[in-house]
């Protein structure tokens, strides 16, 4: 075992304190004041007695050699946040970025919210980050003015050096470090003008990307504890089922295999190697009581959906007198949609490292919620959540899936059986069978139209599952849950306007993934657009064009995807569609696919991507993080589904779930429309769009609509 | 106790030779870049050079490849040097990474084996390396970069 362990790479709590008080100098550039002011005042008190290094704050530590320390207290899950997180404050430190490190952050009180999702990184960090390095350059810029006797005024930074040009003098940073510890905190430092930035819209190289060619950044999966073992659980392959017994006989045999333990998700098979562990579990014989829901199957789940469609379900918004408008108009027309569960595959399955001691959990885990991870194993073991260490590795894809901690939990539980460190791990299989799904859904659209075409009504009923409910139970009142309908809430200007959740309870589990509910609501309504707009006689841009009007954002992304589309004029024998999204992280994209059907066989050619997403720290990653939700939701619309045959999920590899693979994938274009607005997440709103551009292209294409993912032609 | 070639360095490990290479690389070696993600070769994240031919590594079972060359991720370069992995740095390829390892794998041998690929050379050769973050684009155009042909804007 040659492999370092993940412990040397990480600041604990624990250290994090030490090295404040052994680092000797005492400023905590506080974000989130309410928490750290305790820290904060203990750190000012003794920052006048001691020297060393500037130490660590919540974010940022410079040393005396000129290194800064940026850490990362969101979760890195391919979306560029220890590049992007970085920039932003090096920015304002006017850090010379070759000196730039990052760490991830473990999870402790200073940092209250860890939780990465809803494409919040950027936009929540952009406030915090600004102000913490802009914060340590005051006080950097203080330490010099101070050594020199001048006025900080005169005194200006540039690359981690504060030059005073008058005499032609400058320091470093390192040597400002120490002096620069003692310096007061500005409350309200000055903010750069964006016409100054150095890095901030600048296509920055990703500070991981030598690693992760190299094969050397440690995911979950590459946590290497001393003294760790192995385990994989064997779980009832029915949803819900429980365990009635097992015998362990065969399973000990196996060589390499230490222990057989029960716990909450099944038994547990502890070996000397991952390989071991599920030999072990292959021999090992369980009894399930799967009666709760051995008769589930997907033929049921989806008459569910189409039986709960046809009744009125709860109102989430209603302008004007939608119904009554349906009643009177010129023309009233009406679709369904359908949409699968789907599971998220990340490539890199679920796993976690735990070690519990003497009653403290040590936790090494690929999560999108630290805090989760904390309060779950804490209340699963029974103990306080300061006795809960999380350190966050890095991730191999995480699409929504690690907002959720069972695999945390299940290997704290098996470390305290076993009373060693033990890596668990979920073998693709587990991954995709007992996993939390994309929830199925039914849509319901209808809309009215006047004497010109154009939708006077249009309702919109949407059932399926509350993902909220089924995590926080209690939390949904009167069978509403807002969230379900998201995207169903139009940008486009209609008068009169209903929109209902029909809630649907079933025992299939339910979570977010990658754009969440818009990736179910945003096909029906841009899918349904598009037939009305033909049902009017109208170009589907120009429709949107007049819909959009007074949306200028809208407006300006759907005008540029035209253009750069060349909307109208595809290529011989290719056919276009087109779809528009306002995602809820506030960003706008319209999305034109290009595809063929010929002779039954569909080829999605090239998609045309165009965004507002406010301001961009780092164009290249936007550009990635369109592209990717471009091809996720691709490869969803195309193949994705996820089925249920006596009461157990069908699919259990990339054999019965396909994804998108290198042949299949379109070129995929990306333009950013210029804006000053703060930055707005790109993780996820890139994929609404894409299922109902390629549906809309394949109606162009043949005259045929496609109702229910994913798509057969 | 079975004896491995790897990287050119020899190991001595002790497990049943039908212990699939993937296991003893990451559990009894410590080379952890090599990835699982399937176990049933259909992802291609665990794929290595056996006498520089791609192979997935969670497929072979370690006691056929006693003296035989085993090149890993690793292998390639200490220092992310080797003209694949600067090609993949200048398309900004990676996104998580995960898969990465498996894809440079496949290039590299795809290289070894057609030294100015095309596009359908490539969409072949690449063809069982999956990627959900959705790089694909940007690994054709670090294939072209380092077969040093002009690649597809991404």
């Amino acid at each position: 075992m040659s492999a370092p362990t993940r412990r040397g790479e990480q600041v604990s709590r624990r250290d994090f304190l030490a090295a404040t008080v052994a680092g000797g100098a005492g400023l905590v550039i506080a974000v989130e004041l309410g928490s750290c002011a305790k820290i904060e005042n203990k750190a000012a008190a003794i920052a006048d007695k001691l020297e060393g290094p500037l130490p660590p704050s919540a974010f940022v530590q410079v040393a005396p050699d000129g290194a800064i320390t940026i850490w990362i207290t969101k979760s890195e899950i391919g979306q560029g946040v220890r590049t992007s997180l970085a920039m932003i404050l090096a920015e304002e430190l006017e850090a010379d970025w070759s000196r730039i490190k990052v760490r991830n952050a473990d999870y402790q009180s200073r940092f209250p919210d860890m939780e990465t999702g809803g494409s919040s990184s950027v936009s929540g960090m952009w406030n915090p980050l600004r102000t913490a390095g802009a914060q340590a350059r005051e006080m950097l810029v203080l330490a010099a003015a101070r050594q020199w006797g001048v006025p900080a005024t005169e005194c200006r930074p540039e690359k981690g050096i504060v030059h005073h040009d008058k005499s032609g003098r400058r320091l470093s940073y390192g040597e400002l470090s120490v002096r620069a510890a003692a310096m007061p905190v500005t409350a309200a430092p000055r903010l750069k003008a964006a016409s100054d930035y150095r890095l901030i819209g600048w296509a920055i190289p990703s500070l991981d990307a030598p690693d992760r060619v190299s094969g050397k950044v440690k995911y979950g999966l590459d946590t290497v504890v001393p003294g760790m073992q192995y385990a994989v659980i064997a779980r009832c392959p029915v949803i819900g089922g429980k365990m009635k017994g097992y015998d362990p006989a065969a399973a000990l045999k196996v060589p390499g295999v230490l222990a057989v333990h029960e716990v909450t998700a099944g038994v547990a098979v502890i070996a000397t190697s991952t390989w071991n562990a599920m030999q072990g579990r292959k021999a090992l014989t369980c009894q399930w009581d799967d009666a709760a829901a051995a008769s589930l199957n997907s033929a049921a789940l989806s008459k569910q959906l189409r039986e709960r469609i046809e009744q009125e379900g709860a109102l989430v918004q209603e302008v004007g007198d939608p119904r009554k408008q349906l009643g009177a108009a010129a023309k009233v027309i009406a679709a369904d949609y359908e949409v699968p569960f789907l599971a998220h595959a990340p490539m890199e399955p679920a796993n976690c490292t735990a070690s519990y001691v003497d009653g403290r959990c040590e936790i090494w885990a690929p999560t999108q919620s630290a805090g989760t991870a904390v309060s779950t194993v804490a209340a699963r073991l029974g103990i306080a959540k300061s006795a809960v260490t999380v350190h966050v590795t890095m991730i191999g894809g995480g699409f929504g899936r690690r907002l959720l901690t069972d695999e945390v939990v299940e290997a704290a539980e098996v470390s305290r059986a076993t009373g060693k460190p033990v890596k668990l791990t979920w073998t693709r299989e587990d991954d995709m069978r007992h996993a939390w799904y994309r929830p199925a859904g039914v849509n319901r659209l209808q809309a009215a139209l006047d004497v010109s075409g154009m939708p006077l009504a249009w309702t919109h009923r949407v059932a399926t599952p509350s993902i909220d409910e089924s995590h926080n139970p209690g939390s949904v009142k009167n069978d509403l849950d807002p969230f379900a309908t998201d995207g169903a809430a139009i940008q486009y200007a209609i008068p009169h306007l209903r929109i209902e959740h029909a809630m649907v309870r079933n025992a299939v589990p339910v979570s977010w993934w990658r754009s969440v509910y818009a990736s179910q609501n945003v096909f029906a309504t841009e899918c349904f657009l598009d037939e009305v707009a033909h049902e009017a006689g109208q170009d589907p841009v120009a429709y949107r064009r007049t819909l959009l009007a007074r949306s200028p954002r809208e407006l300006a992304v759907l005008e540029l995807v035209a253009e750069k589309s060349g909307w109208g004029k595809p290529a011989p024998g290719r056919y276009q569609g087109v779809a528009l999204h306002h995602f809820f992280s506030d960003s706008v994209v319209a999305e034109v696919a290009e595809v063929s059907v010929d002779k039954g066989v569909l080829r999605v050619h090239r998609v045309v991507c165009a965004v507002d997403c406010g301001l961009v720290v780092n164009p290249d990653g936007v550009r990635a993080q369109l592209m990717g939700g471009v091809l996720f939701g691709l490869s969803a619309a195309l193949f994705g589904a996820i089925t249920v045959e006596k009461g157990a999920i069908v699919q259990g590899n990339f054999d019965g779930y396909r994804v998108l693979r290198m042949s299949e994938a379109p070129v995929v274009e990306v333009h950013i429309v210029p804006s000053s607005e703060s930055p707005k997440g790109v993780g996820e709103p890139g994929l609404p769009p894409i299922a109902p551009a390629v549906a809309n292209a394949i109606f162009a294409a043949t005259g045929k609509r496609v109702r229910r993912l994913p798509i057969e032609v | 106790m079975i004896q491995l070639l790897i990287n050119g360095q020899t190991h001595e490990v002790d497990v049943l030779p039908e212990t699939p290479l993937l296991w003893v690389l990451r559990d009894a070696v410590g080379l952890t870049g090599t990835k699982y993600g399937c176990g049933l070769g259909l992802c291609g994240a665990c794929t290595v050079h056996i006498d520089g031919r791609p192979n997935r590594s969670c497929q072979l079972q370690v006691g056929s490849l006693a003296g035989k060359p085993i090149t890993t991720i690793e292998g390639l370069s200490d220092d992310a040097s080797h003209p694949v992995q600067q090609a993949w740095i200048t398309h900004q390829v990676p996104q998580c990474g995960y898969c990465q390892s498996g894809q440079i794998m496949s290039a590299v041998a795809l290289l070894a084996a057609k030294p100015k690929p095309t596009d359908s050379d490539i969409d072949q050769a690449m063809a069982g390396n999956i990627c959900r973050c959705g790089t694909y684009q940007r690994i054709r155009a670090a294939i072209h970069t380092a077969a040093g042909q002009t690649g597809a804007a991404s």
